[in-house]
């Protein structure tokens, strides 16, 4: 199957393409247009500032494929900077205007001790995964949470998730493989 | 909170893991490669690689050697030693390192930490600190600086530090406990979280630091015993500490 994982100039792409690589899938790095509203599955990954991926997926086209492939159904993965992306607002860098794939918007965590670095339970799925991040998503299309913040969100084919799972072990590893298997 | 990390940190010099690896069953113990991935399957939370040599000739070496780790380990793992400018962060984290801890440099000039936090965020950045009983040493903690420990942890946190890796080096080295009192002087002044460093000698040691810290620095304890982390894992679960639960 073709897996892009989009480039957005701040992300560590090499960790995602190294845990494909561990279920047997190659990924290609890109912000074509193209390539993204072709794939099989894309995936968004996060790491960087939320207005520096926003200034990027905009100047490539990469911001409007991704939203012409999530309504025509095309399975798309954000994780971290990459499903707060897909919200419509973020506060974060004095407010940045997001990709609008999902509502809800992105706030400052309000934890005791942000950033919040670790592996927390997410429920209801029940396995543990490996959080690195200083903001987090309000939304009603909320499917899965930690520690009452919220650590996965569904909207249409897109999903989204607050946690990293190329960084999570085996759990981290068995959740994209279901990614790519849906079924 | 996320549950308590056991990170184990091997120091590297000219590609090679340096110091106190004595396991059986690996094919090279002196290959950090290997031992990333050792430890990326045997239960480590997160990995923290050091390079201690960190000459300007370096840098070729330990950016492959940090390619080479992002390409088998499916945990986190935090890259310091050497990392002088944002250009030198930047190098790190594209090769694949979730992490960079600045140490002396960030001394030197406070805003590189500021720099990297607003280029990667500030979970990418860990400010480390080598402590004497009250001030900041460098030079692998034989150098004392006039700058006090607690007030240099908070400022580092303000600036954009997203964690601070506290060792001590008055317990470095000696396996009788961490600093804890020092370890959650800094913590309770800081919003971020620590990582406790320098001096486990026992799993309850380990137990003790994860009670007044976010995470545990574990080097020799692991390195030279060959059950290593999974033995050690168990022994400070049975302390009544709770980890995550590693699976197969």
């Amino acid at each position: 199957m073709s897996v892009v994982v989009v480039d957005y100039g701040a992300g560590n792409t090499r960790s995602v393409l190294a845990a494909l690589g561990h279920l047997g899938e190659r990924g290609v790095v890109t912000s074509d247009g193209d390539a993204i509203e072709g794939a099989d599955l894309v995936i968004l990954p996060g790491v960087g500032s939320a207005r520096s991926a926003m200034a990027h997926l905009r100047a490539t086209g990469a911001a409007g494929a991704l939203a012409r492939r999530v309504d025509a159904g095309g399975g798309t993965l954000g994780i971290c900077l990459g499903l707060q992306l897909a919200l419509g607002h973020s506060e974060e860098d004095g407010g940045v205007e997001g990709l609008g794939l999902a509502p809800g918007e992105v706030v400052r965590l309000s934890a005791s001790r942000v950033p919040r670095l670790g592996w927390c339970e997410v429920s209801p799925w029940g396995d543990t995964f490996y959080f690195a991040h200083s903001y987090v998503a309000k939304s009603e299309a909320a499917v899965a949470f930690a520690e009452g913040e919220v650590a996965a969100i569904r909207a249409g084919s897109f999903l989204g998730v607050q946690f990293h799972p190329e960084k999570s072990g085996p759990a981290g590893l068995a959740f994209l493989e279901r990614c790519l298997c849906p079924a | 909170m996320p549950l308590p990390r056991l990170i184990p940190c091997l120091d590297v010099a000219h590609g090679r893991v340096v110091k106190g690896v004595s396991f059986v069953g690996l094919r090279d113990v002196g290959d950090p490669v290997e031992l990333a991935r050792h430890y990326s399957e045997g239960g480590a939370d997160e990995l923290v690689l050091l390079d201690i040599a960190a000459t300007p000739e370096e840098t070729a070496t330990l950016t492959e050697v940090v390619e080479r780790v992002a390409d088998v380990v499916t945990i986190p793992f935090t890259v310091g030693g050497g990392i002088r400018t944002l250009a030198d962060a930047t190098r790190v984290i594209e090769a694949g390192a979730d992490r960079v801890s600045l140490n002396s440099a960030a001394l030197a000039d406070p805003g590189l930490v500021t720099e990297v936090a607003e280029r990667f965020g500030s979970q990418a950045v860990v400010v480390a600190i080598d402590a004497g009983e009250e001030v900041v040493h460098t030079h692998g903690g034989r150098v004392a600086t006039s700058v006090a420990v607690v007030p240099w942890a908070r400022e580092a946190a303000a600036r954009g530090a997203g964690e601070i890796l506290l060792t001590s080096i008055r317990q470095d080295g000696r396996r009788t406990g961490y600093d804890l009192e020092l370890t959650a002087r800094v913590r309770d002044a800081v919003g971020v979280p620590v990582i406790a460093s320098g001096g486990a000698g026992s799993a309850r040691h380990v137990a003790e630091a994860l009670a007044v810290a976010d995470a545990a620095l574990v080097a020799s304890i692991v390195h030279e015993d060959p059950g290593g982390l999974g033995s050690l894992r168990e022994a400070v679960v049975a302390c009544g500490v709770r980890l995550r639960e590693v699976i197969g």
